[in-house]
């Protein structure tokens, strides 16, 4: 039976019910894999099969022996290629880390295998999760399953096609500028960004520290939840985590949101947006006011700062976090280095691709002195104008509502050679990212056959109220874990 | 040295701060383990990792801060200064730059127990320590050994306010002390716990602009660093007088040669594209905070030293080595405890005891010698139970064993005969055997006398009491 079609919550029902096992749930996303993972390319690392149904077994045994488990307790999933596995290869898509294996798990890992869940592979991504599109990918280029001449966009875009190709039933991506909810839109998923600081970023391999988080990509509003309750909470190793106490995020599944305001900032809808996409956007909003809320326009004017702000912030920390891959301790050396100023040269010349190489000057030259004030500085000027704006709106308003993506998913190759186009890629997520605040990306419609996302915005640590709001819209809308057939569009 | 140029330097002295773990890991911050083997993925800098703050390292910061009158900062935060290096993992230090824990204290310089220079303190800085690279002597390859990366270091940079290699120097011994007596920092500067790098300039005698600058790094001792400045001195006097440029630089210092060496120019002086550190957040420094750290600070040693000249009338000098430790000028106080005579005190331990001390390699405090012993020996030799002579050999004996020199006298019989029956017959016996020198006495050579004393001493193997002894016989012959 195909059971990869079920959602993360169907599936791990049916294991409670003993209606499944989750051998034969891995078993499930094993043959999908073997059926559509060469045209869509998501996984950097699978994992041999053999172990993979070995981890699933001992998950059986331990509930055929009446151990209380919880529950996504043998549901397979993937991470994204920057979270460390200890002992299996975490590369970030970059030739630098490429034979890397961390001596450590990730805290997100750690949760996920105290809950039991079965660890299938590491999903693609942009190169240091430095990318819209995972055309960044030193390896290969993932596909969207909707449509295979497509990008899956970046940078969880491995992460996004293996969820909507139905490669496993939950993956985990990062987010610094919207790489967990732009794949998620163009894929047709479901993609939080989290709160700032309330899942720990131990052992996630940092972009821009003071932007990323990490975050599910799932089949619907429930799985989101799901896999929220598992990941989220405080770990004193990362001192950016907020110690608070533990919700039970699926507790607000179902609750009612008579009453809740939203606002809808002009500010997202005008320049650079598909016409089809903000209809389309446009409906799924108007169908909110069924639900008793309330709409209304608002006005965000430090929007239009944002983009330069964030690529200065970004890739001024993207330099320094990146400047410790000099081929002295561990991954990719460049042989035939006469001295040390040329095997950091060459080591890293070699490492890295275009698009991080870009990035890194570009940092490096905003934080040289003589230049600092002029760009650091200002763009933290900038942040703090951009998360006042939040504040104001959220001081009247539950949620912010925007497309996530200006357009559907594009045609891989189409942008790759002008990187300021791809960069608008971002233009909707990024400011969540800056102010810090939980935002998500739901499935709300087509546009041409291909998934369009709808973005919702909330208060710091409000993700309760967004899942309470997004499960009411997502039963209105009708849109929940659809799958595409997966056809071979390529190379014909 | 010459009149005619003033010299300008300052110094800026790294201390490794004695926390119990390292400064953003829980690897032990210990020394001299096998390399790599103190080690984690926090400290190695692996990808992913992230740094957790040790507020210890704070606490003992701030400790020194206020021994060294230093203003606390309110705000104050981490930074990374990025730069590449083998021996720095994450290829940034993380340290802070515009907002250090404190600024704007002073350290009074002390020479020979006076305070001769008060020198202002720019600032004291958290950060954390970086590796250490060991070259194959082939050439071949280097080796970096990782277990150093993370320990936490606070930099302590003067003003410019020092005006000679010897106030460096001493500036340094001041320093140190506080640091111990503070209990920060244990100073070992052949360990590498302490280090130093120097500022120096010259200009004529008058003049208000500042010389160009020069940097010296790898002076590995207190001796080093006012040689280097001297030999730096010397070269930059030799330029001026000659009419040529001093150029800012920075120049290495080989102790064998006795020479510094240009390391870099000015042109190649890095850029460190300092930024806040994005993983951690500001320091949390309140008032509540500085107040109970105020509350732990000793008695520094400035302080005590006036007080020991004030309340015991010691010297300068004796109140300046007696407080040059911690150690000894507890031993000294607790030792007034049992015997009063501060000056007493002040000489046994600054003499036999010191000598003693430095015998054993010990340090003093530690060992089983303990003011206790020291009290009630020169209560002994006050009440005349045992002579000065006898008392150092008790001393000896306490030292090695332990026992209390009470002990130590009955068990080897050293009591001081001051039986004055006894003593008369061995007087007697003396008189009868040493005519000769009776007759000197009697015919005026007084000096006589003082071989009858001798000779006494010798019959009672030393136990008599001289001053007894000498009334007895004076009683015998003038009488």
């Amino acid at each position: 039976m195909d059971y990869y079609k079920m959602s993360a919550a169907e599936a791990a029902g049916a294991l409670q019910n003993k209606e499944v096992t989750s051998q034969e749930l891995t078993a499930s996303v094993l043959r999908r894999i073997g059926e559509v993972e060469e045209e869509i390319q998501g996984f950097i690392t699978l994992l041999d099969e053999n172990e993979t149904l070995l981890e699933a077994e001992k998950i059986d045994k331990a509930r055929a022996s009446g151990e209380s488990l919880s529950l996504l307790a043998g549901v397979p999933m993937a991470l994204k290629d920057n979270l460390c596995t200890r002992g299996i290869p975490t590369t970030c898509a970059s030739k630098i880390l490429r034979k890397y294996r961390p001596p450590y798990d990730a805290h997100v890992v750690e949760k996920l295998k105290e809950t039991g869940t079965v660890l299938v592979g590491k999903a693609n991504l942009d190169e240091f999760a430095m990318g819209s599109s995972t055309e960044n990918s030193a390896y290969y280029t993932t596909r969207n399953p909707w449509d295979t001449t497509r990008v899956p966009g970046g940078s969880s875009g491995g992460s996004a096609a293996l969820v909507a190709a139905g490669e496993v039933f939950f993956a985990l991506g990062s987010d610094t500028g919207g790489s967990v909810r732009q794949p998620a839109s163009l894929c047709g998923v479901v993609g939080l960004k989290p709160t700032y600081g309330l899942v720990s970023r131990y052992g996630l391999i940092a972009f821009a520290s003071s932007l990323d988080q990490i975050g599910p990509l799932t089949r619907d509003i429930r799985d989101c939840a799901l896999v929220m309750d598992v990941i989220a909470g405080h770990d004193p190793r990362d001192s950016t985590s907020v110690p608070r106490e533990k919700e039970n995020y699926t507790d607000y599944l179902g609750r009612d949101v008579k009453g809740l305001k939203v606002a809808l900032p002009r500010d997202y809808f005008e320049e650079g947006i598909n016409a089809e996409v903000k209809k389309v956007v446009m409906e799924a909003v108007r169908k909110c006011s069924g639900l008793g809320m309330e709409i209304e326009e608002v006005s965000m004017p430090y929007t239009s700062c944002a983009l330069p702000a964030y690529y200065l912030v970004a890739t001024a920390e993207a330099s320094s976090n990146l400047a410790r891959y000099d081929g002295v301790q561990y991954g990719y050396r460049a042989a035939e280095a006469k001295n040390l100023l040329s095997l950091y040269k060459k080591t890293r010349n070699e490492g890295f691709g275009p698009e991080v190489k870009r990035r890194i000057m570009l940092g490096t030259y905003s934080l040289s002195s003589g230049y600092y004030d002029a760009y650091y500085l200002q763009s933290l000027k900038a942040r703090t104008l951009i998360r006042e704006d939040f504040q104001k709106v959220f001081e009247n308003y539950d949620f912010i509502v925007t497309p996530t993506s200006p357009t559907v998913a594009f045609k891989a190759g189409e942008k790759t050679d002008d990187p300021l186009t791809m960069y608008l890629s971002d233009i909707c997520t990024i400011t969540a990212n800056l102010a810090g605040v939980p935002a998500i990306s739901i499935p709300c419609g087509f546009v041409d056959g291909m998934p369009v996302g709808l973005q919702v915005l909330g208060r710091p640590f409000d993700e309760g109220r967004i899942f309470q709001f997004c499960y009411a819209l997502e039963s209105l809308l009708g849109v929940r874990n659809q799958l595409p057939e997966v056809n071979v569009k390529r190379g014909g | 040295m010459s009149h005619e140029y003033e010299i300008i330097i300052g110094l800026e002295v790294h201390a490794e701060l004695q926390t119990k773990s390292k400064i953003f890991c829980s690897c032990p911050n210990s020394f001299g383990q096998k390399p790599n083997t103190n080690v984690c993925p926090v400290c190695l800098g692996l990808p992913g990792s992230l740094p957790v703050f040790n507020e210890s390292a704070l606490d003992l910061a701030l400790k020194a801060a206020l021994a060294l009158n230093c203003e606390i900062s309110t705000f104050s935060r981490f930074d990374r200064k990025n730069y590449f290096y083998p021996d720095l993992p994450k290829a940034y230090q993380i340290s802070q730059y515009d907002f250090p824990v404190a600024r704007n204290g002073y350290l009074d310089v002390v020479k020979e127990g006076e305070t001769i220079r008060r020198i202002r303190i720019d600032r004291l800085h958290l950060e954390e320590d970086a590796g250490k690279l060991q070259h194959d002597p082939s050439g071949s390859s280097s080796y970096v050994d990782f277990n150093r990366c993370g320990v936490p270091l606070m930099e302590i940079v003067s003003a410019p306010d020092l005006r000679s290699p010897e106030e460096a120097r001493l500036y340094l011994e001041s320093l140190k002390r506080i640091l111990l007596y503070t209990g920060t920092s244990d100073c070992k500067m052949e360990e590498g716990s302490l280090r130093c790098d120097a500022n120096i300039s010259l200009r004529p005698v008058g003049s208000k602009e500042f010389g160009a600058k020069v940097e010296i790094k790898n002076m590995n001792s207190f001796k080093a660093v006012q040689k280097g400045l001297e030999y730096e001195v010397y070269r930059q006097e030799k330029l001026l007088r000659e009419g040529e440029r001093v150029y800012q630089e920075t120049r290495r210092w080989f102790e064998e040669q006795g020479i510094t060496l240009e390391m870099r120019g000015k042109e190649e002086e890095k850029d460190y594209r300092y930024f806040p550190e994005p993983d951690l957040p500001p320091l949390n420094i309140t008032a509540e905070r500085v107040r109970k750290i105020r509350e732990l600070l000793p008695e520094l040693p400035v302080q005590r030293a006036s007080r020991y000249i004030e309340e015991y009338q010691l010297t300068p000098y004796q109140a300046e080595v007696i407080t040059s430790s911690q150690g000894l000028a507890d031993f000294f106080e607790e030792t007034l405890k049992g015997y009063r005579d501060a000056q007493k005190v002040s000489n046994w331990l600054l003499g036999d005891v010191l000598k003693l001390v430095n015998e054993q390699g010990g340090e003093i405090g530690v060992l089983s010698f303990q003011p206790v012993h020291l009290a009630e020996l020169l209560s002994l030799l006050d009440e005349g139970v045992i002579s000065g002579r006898t008392a150092k050999e008790v001393l000896e004996e306490t030292f090695q064993t332990g026992k209390a020199p009470r002990e130590v006298v009955q068990a080897k019989g050293l009591v001081q005969i001051s039986d004055e029956k006894s003593l008369l017959n061995v007087i007697d016996k003396v008189l009868a055997e040493n005519k000769g020198a009776v007759e000197d006495y009697t015919s005026g050579n007084k000096k006589a006398l003082a071989f009858l004393v001798g000779s006494t001493m010798k019959h009672t193997k030393g136990q008599a009491n001289p001053q007894l002894v000498q009334q007895l016989l004076r009683q015998r012959l003038d009488g």
